[in-house]
């Protein structure tokens, strides 16, 4: 854990305009595969003292506050996934909003670096679906190019099938899985 | 024209009974012209832990070229006078016969005799020496016997299939012998493995790993388990294949964007890139004349399979009926192309004859796909799913015989490799 460090007046500030209250230590952004419950334990349970749990405030980076920005729920750049047609790479109209969001951050933030996984659903070859699982990443990084974003920014990966977001094998996962991932410094 | 096999289904359920057993293998249908064989309980089998007999006869039975004509309780043994005509009314069209003797060294030999009946060819004999530990083995040898004598085609009862388990989240590339059992584990990783391919030797395994979190291309050696790296460039390193000469790889790199065909050194050494396009090219697989590199692009609109000179020049379309048709799988004999298509909606297995285009659909449930062909043509091994789980299933090249090979309870099972002929 980190050692608590008095707030400053300036931290404060930059805490207000990021839209941001937090001050405790950042979290690492949430695993996006898991969106199952954790299963409560149930068996064995034993007594434990109580404490009262010390509250850490420390001063948050310029780059902290921006990563908050970009997790802002009213943000348009906390939508971070592109969902395709089935056998499709063809970005749909309706992310123009958000891919202009997102281009306009990396023109802003030169230092931020993203990284674009894009993935398939499960049906058919596996091989095949890395290739298309690319194709889908590779779309997302044009459109951001076409903006002017410069291509040194953003790396496209392909994860193929082979990390589902649902495991259903129904049309509303395979629609769920069809998707491009969009990561940013820090966050992979 | 595609034409669909009614199968009868009868179910044979070969189920095995050793304690490590990874895989079980089920046949529906059978051969049209199978060869009725009796094989009698070899003679002093009661020295042995197991019974060897049972391994052959069920090597022979699996493969769905035998019938097994029952040859009675009794231990015959190899140089026993016997009245052929008697065996020829059972219906036996031949007849095999073995003795099994210990040998110094704490080891046991097997001498067998075959009789060709329906030919009345002179008998076979064949001796095999073999310590405790590789019985199963020996029983896969005998049978490659039989099956070539009878059949005039090389046996695969002792090659093995490499696959990918996946339990719980964990994956493991696995070795198995051809009959699911004496499963090895050669990597475990908690993230996805893919496309093992083996090395024309049967020495090494190509594959694909996450394991580093996005996709390489390792060569690992089954004798020492060294992993070595082959492809790690910018993007995904994928699809390896090897050329037959073991000495090369294609392989599928995006490091300029889209998936692109690429050969390279074992070592990684060499770089040459095949064909160039702004479409997807995936999959390449070596003709085994390493004259061609077939491969799966959709250049054309949809996904399609290409040939293209290994040196590189201008792709030639393969397959032109419907609107996905992915995987290229060259039969050892470089007659056929097995490959996976998708057929109102359900991804099946098909082949195609490469002299007269005509292309059969081999398996008939909706999931299938990675084909590939055992190292005498006959069968081709191929993922599919049952209850929403992977499994793994095999057809013979005709589409006559089919086995169903089922794993352990909870896991999935994918990604099967069938290996050489040649063993280290």
């Amino acid at each position: 854990m980190r050692t608590p460090t008095k707030i400053t007046l300036a931290a404060l500030t930059l805490a207000v305009l990021a839209g941001c209250s937090s001050t405790g230590p950042e979290q690492p952004a949430a695993p996006t595969e898991d969106k199952k419950p954790a299963t409560p334990s149930t068996g064995g349970a034993t007594g434990a003292p109580v404490t009262q749990p010390q509250v850490g405030t420390k001063q948050m980076t310029p780059e902290e506050a921006l990563l908050a920005q970009l997790k802002d729920p009213n943000s348009p750049l906390s939508k971070r996934i592109v969902y395709f047609d089935y056998d499709s790479y063809a970005i749909k109209d309706s992310y123009a909003s958000i891919i202009s969001a997102h281009a306009k951050f990396l023109i802003a933030n030169p230092k931020f670096r993203m990284l674009i996984q894009g993935n398939t659903d499960e049906r058919g070859s596996r091989e095949y679906n890395l290739a298309l699982g690319q194709k889908r990443a590779e779309a997302v990084k044009r459109a951001l190019m076409l903006l002017g974003v410069n291509e040194a920014q953003i790396e496209s990966v392909s994860l193929g099938e082979e990390k589902p977001r649902m495991t259903g094998a129904d049309e509303a996962s395979y629609a769920e899985n069809r998707r491009s991932e969009i990561l940013y410094s820090g966050e992979y | 024209m595609i034409k669909f096999f009614r199968l009868m289904t009868a179910v044979l359920g070969l189920v095995a009974t050793a304690a490590h057993a990874q895989l079980t293998v089920e046949i529906t249908g059978a051969g049209a012209n199978r060869i009725p064989v009796a094989i009698a309980n070899f003679a002093g089998e009661g020295l042995l832990p197991q019974a060897l007999t049972g391994v052959v006869r069920a090597d022979l039975e699996r493969s769905g070229a035998f019938k097994m004509i029952d040859p009675g309780p009794a231990q015959v043994p190899e140089n026993a006078a016997i009245d052929l005509n008697q065996w020829k009314d059972r219906g036996a069209d031949a007849l095999a016969l073995a003795s099994i003797l210990p040998v110094p060294g704490g080891r046991y030999e097997v001498r067998m005799r075959l009789y060709d009946i329906a030919r009345q060819n002179k008998p076979d004999g064949m001796i095999f020496v073999f310590a405790p530990a590789t019985m199963r083995e020996t029983g896969h040898r005998i049978a490659d016997f039989i099956y070539e004598k009878m059949t005039g085609e090389k046996g695969v009862f002792s090659t093995r299939i490499a696959y990918v388990s996946k339990t719980a989240g964990r994956f493991e590339l696995k070795v198995d012998d051809a009959d699911g059992q004496n499963p090895r584990t050669a990597l475990r990783s908690t993230e996805p493995i893919i496309s093992p391919a083996w090395s024309p030797d049967g020495s090494r395994l190509a594959y694909v790993s996450f394991q580093a979190k996005k996709p390489i291309i390792y060569v690992h050696s089954l004798a020492t388990g060294a992993q070595t790296v082959v492809a790690n460039f910018k993007g995904s390193n994928s699809a390896p294949a090897w050329a037959p000469d073991g000495k090369r790889l294609a392989i599928v790199l995006t490091k300029d964007g889209s998936s692109q065909i690429y050969t390279i050194n074992v070592d990684g050494s060499g770089l040459n890139r095949i064909v160039s396009s702004s479409a997807i090219d995936t999959e390449p697989q070596f003709s085994p004349d390493g004259q061609f590199i077939y491969f799966t692009s959709d250049r054309g609109g949809s996904p399609q399979i290409y040939r293209v000179a290994a040196g590189g020049g201008n792709p030639e379309r393969v397959t032109f009926e419907g609107s996905y048709n992915v995987t290229p799988r060259l039969s050892p004999d470089g007659k056929s192309l097995a490959y996976v298509t998708r057929n109102g909606g359900r991804f099946q297995i098909a082949s195609m004859d490469l002299a007269s285009r005509q292309v059969q659909i081999l398996t008939d449930s909706s999931r299938d796909e990675s084909p590939s062909f055992a190292p005498n043509g006959r069968m081709i091994i191929y993922a599919s799913e049952i209850g929403g789980r992977g499994v793994l299933s095999a057809v013979s090249a005709d589409g006559r015989v089919r086995q169903k090979l089922s794993g352990q309870a909870g896991g999935d099972v994918r990604e099967p490799a069938w290996g050489p002929f040649n063993q280290p």
